[in-house]
């Protein structure tokens, strides 16, 4: 691609006019295929379909009319690999290698559309032709997430072009460190990482806090099962969030920066990584940044596999080279926090959210969201959810908007049952909750938290008591063991839950996970401990006649809980296909070809298989 | 592992011991493993004690003192994944292949894992196999996706949808 830049930007001037000069060279009527290279779309080969794309374009000798742009995560990951071409903005989704030829000959050639690629609403069977009328995007609004899907995460010159690090000049050029503090207060900006302290205040108090070193850290470390929007960004719009760090050590004066990302996420740490190398070359990154006199580096650190490191003290250790295990606050890291000097820690969708708060002012921002919960949250769709992937909305939009509206409903005509948000610190929220708008307060009162935004959907083949046992197994293992509450509390609720899921529930159960929750809550060391009774609170107090089948009746009626279900065949439904009897490894299922089969519960070791291949739904449960 | 090589990773960290966790990374990115004996000659060329070392090792759940297969299962149990069925699918994987979780088959051709999150929940269940992801797994498909690499193909086409 670009040679190694020479002429360094020295200059909010020159930055501008590197601006034009990029803008001035692109030719806004060549053909542009826009294809995700995130961790979804190439999990589904998206790299071997633009190499194929790549072939086709060439044979057909149109690689001066067409640019093949790899781009991040579109959001709707669910039908990847997502392919869009430019100017016409024609959407193709569940794009397949082979697909290549008919996509340059028929689309790019002829102008025509490929019905087969195109987006089918399952409901009304119509296609969309075009990414800007997909009605899963139509309903959202994309502030974080806009630069996702459509620049190239990799060249710094394309974030540039869509007017990248002018918010940075613009703070650097015109606002003093006291001013971008007090900006980032007015817009009421809250942490995404799980908190949702006021990201102006902890700037605030950090900035006062004595000493000349001070350091910022991003916290990619993104946890919680079930949510990957920071993997998103920082693989789809990893400038955003270095120039939101920029910004920051601006604003409470540091000179060095963190950036700490778990090490499952290997495309976002090379993209962070060509990032960082691209800014230092451009001068963005560096000594006298902008010629304002700003001195500052950023450095990657990998998590190595520990949920509790996402917690900011046991990050911080962590990032000193020790195992990361919390420690007591007071102090906050804002006064002491990396080798003791003061540190502010954001999410990294936090610092996404700074340049546009700078671009386009406090004002502009407030005046979006709720009275306490400002801006936008993009949050993690999955589950038993029809369209699943990520999802940008104001806050305070309605669960019902979410789920039913942008996410299409449950998948397979099944009920909803209720949604799990803010991961192993979260809760579950029911039906009868479905319009709540989804606010950080609002959120708590139904016993949730908004943590980092998964929002995972159960269907009626969920089982809360199991969901409940899932969570504190995770907990019981990322718990790092210091104090007593949460390593003992953990061992026992796992216990008593194990013990329910697997048949052995008794009277009085109930009430001890109660307990043991309040006591958790209010006495362990860290947020790890301190909220990791909620998934059991909520479910008790919304789903208490499963926990109360499970005991009394020794029924799980989800089908999930293993002792407490059989498999059963539905004479009427099964058409002896046989594809059952053949699969079963335990030879539990009879029954002749084109009559119904049985399967044998004595032998039935319910490991699922039949119930995975039938394909008329016929394997039961009861 | 090569001394030089050890000590090119070292000297690139520029000997710190803020550093001893990538530094044990980028090892096992090499090794797949840490072998007691690079670790040894890191403590000594460091000055920093074993027994930090070892401390590190334990705690984080990406580190391994025994060597791994060719392959690596990892079985994702994020929330979405475990919804979807992760758990049948790890109960197949271990049926077929008589490995627990943590385990290297006999022939050293998989080790398993589980893993709390890959990210991909979108595709869920998702289980990853080396570099590959396989999407919408289920237990019925598993032991078609393990033949094809047990075949020996590197980077396989297994069908997952
Ligand atoms: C057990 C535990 C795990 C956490 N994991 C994460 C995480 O993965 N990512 C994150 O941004 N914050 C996480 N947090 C929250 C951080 O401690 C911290 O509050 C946050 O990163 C601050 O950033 P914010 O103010 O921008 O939200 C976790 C907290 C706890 C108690």
């Amino acid at each position: 691609m670009r040679g190694k830049r020479l002429q360094q930007i020295r200059t909010i001037a020159d930055l501008e006019s590197l601006r034009e000069s990029i803008l001035q060279k692109r030719d806004s009527g060549k053909t542009v295929i826009r294809t995700c290279i995130s961790t979804g779309c190439r999990a589904k080969k998206s790299v071997k379909i633009i190499d194929g794309l790549r072939n086709e374009i060439r044979k057909h000798g149109l690689q001066d009319q067409v640019e093949i742009k790899k781009t991040g995560c579109h959001g709707f990951c669910e039908m990847g690999p997502i392919l869009v071409v430019e100017p016409e903005n024609i959407f193709y989704c569940r794009v397949k290698p082979e697909d290549d030829v008919d996509i340059v000959s028929k689309t790019i050639i002829d102008g025509n559309f490929i019905k087969r690629l195109q987006w089918k609403d399952p409901g009304t069977r119509e296609h969309t032709k075009y990414e800007r009328t997909l009605p899963v995007y139509i309903k959202q609004k994309k502030d974080i997430s806009f630069n996702c899907g459509k620049i190239d995460p990799t060249d710094i010159e394309d974030y540039i072009a869509s007017g990248g690090y002018s918010a940075l000049g613009k703070a650097l050029a015109t606002m003093t460190p006291a001013e971008v503090v007090e900006t980032v207060v007015a817009s009421g900006l809250r942490g995404r990482g799980g908190g949702g302290f006021p990201t102006g205040i902890k700037w605030r108090i950090c900035s006062a806090a004595p000493g000349d070193i001070k350091y910022i850290i991003a916290n990619g470390d993104e946890g919680d099962p079930g949510a990957f929007m920071d993997r998103s960004l920082m693989e789809g719009d990893p400038h955003s969030i270095i120039e939101g760090m920029i910004i920051g050590a601006f604003a409470i004066g540091a000179r060095q920066g963190f950036i700490y990302v778990r090490q499952e996420y290997p495309i976002a740490i090379e993209h962070l990584s060509i990032a960082i190398q691209q800014a230092e070359e451009y001068g963005l990154l560096g000594k006298d940044i902008l010629g304002a006199g700003l001195d500052f580096t950023i450095k990657i650190d990998r998590g190595a596999g520990a949920f509790v490191c996402g917690e900011e003290t046991a990050l911080i250790i962590s990032i000193e080279g020790r195992s990361g295990t919390p420690r007591p606050r007071p102090p906050y890291p804002a006064i002491e926090g990396l080798w003791g000097k003061p540190t502010v820690l954001n999410n990294v969708e936090t610092l996404g959210n700074i340049t546009k708060i700078l671009s386009k002012g406090a004002d502009w921002y407030s005046n979006i969201g709720t009275d306490n919960s400002k801006g936008t949250k993009i949050f993690s769709l999955v589950g038993k959810v029809r369209n699943t992937g990520l999802v940008e909305v104001e806050m305070g939009t309605t669960l019902r908007e979410i789920i039913f509206g942008i996410g299409g409903g449950i998948r397979k005509g099944k009920r909803f049952k209720a949604v799990q948000t803010g991961g192993p610190s979260g809760g579950c929220i029911p039906i009868s909750k479905i319009d709540m708008p989804v606010d950080y307060d609002s959120l708590r009162d139904a016993g949730a938290i908004m943590g980092s935004g998964g929002m995972i959907v159960m269907d009626e083949s969920s089982c809360m008591v199991d969901l409940a046992r899932y969570f504190i197994h995770f907990l019981l293992f990322e718990s790092c063991g210091k104090c007593i509450p949460c390593r003992e509390g953990l061992k026992q609720m796992h216990h008593i839950l194990t013990n329910i899921c697997e048949g052995l529930g008794e009277r009085g159960d109930i009430e001890t996970l109660t307990e043991l929750g309040r006591f958790m809550t209010t006495t362990s060391l860290c947020g790890l401990g301190g909220t990791a009774s909620n998934p059991v609170l909520s479910t008790i107090r919304y789903f208490r006649d499963e926990y109360d089948a499970h005991i009394y009746n020794k029924k799980c009626r989800a089908g999930v809980c293993k002792n407490l279900f059989e498999y059963y065949i539905d004479e009427e439904l099964c058409n002896g296909c046989t594809l059952c009897k053949v699969k079963c490894p335990e030879k539990a299922i009879t029954g002749k070809k084109k009559k119904p089969h049985m399967i044998d519960p004595q032998k039935c070791i319910k490991c699922g298989i039949c119930y995975s291949l039938c394909k008329l739904e016929a394997i039961r449960v009861r | 592992m090569k001394i030089e090589k050890i000590d090119s990773i070292l000297k690139k960290h520029e000997y710190r011991h803020s550093e001893i966790i990538g530094i044990m990374q980028d090892v096992q990115g090499i090794e797949n493993y840490l072998p007691e004996g690079t670790l040894r000659y890191i403590s000594e060329k460091l000055e920093l004690s074993l027994t930090r070392i070892f401390d590190i090792v334990t705690f984080y759940k990406a580190f391994s003192l025994v060597p791994r297969g060719r392959h690596m299962i990892k079985v994702c149990c994020g929330t979405a994944c475990h919804l979807g069925g992760a758990m049948q699918n790890l109960d197949r994987i271990k049926r077929t292949l008589h490995v627990r979780e943590g385990e290297t088959t006999e022939d050293r051709m998989f080790s398993l894992e589980t893993v709390n999150c890959l990210g991909t929940c979108a595709l869920a269940p998702v289980i990853q196999i080396g570099e590959d992801y396989h999407d919408a797994v289920i237990p019925g498909k598993i032991d078609n996706i393990l033949a094809a690499y047990s075949a020996g193909h590197e980077r396989q086409e297994v069908a997952t949808d």
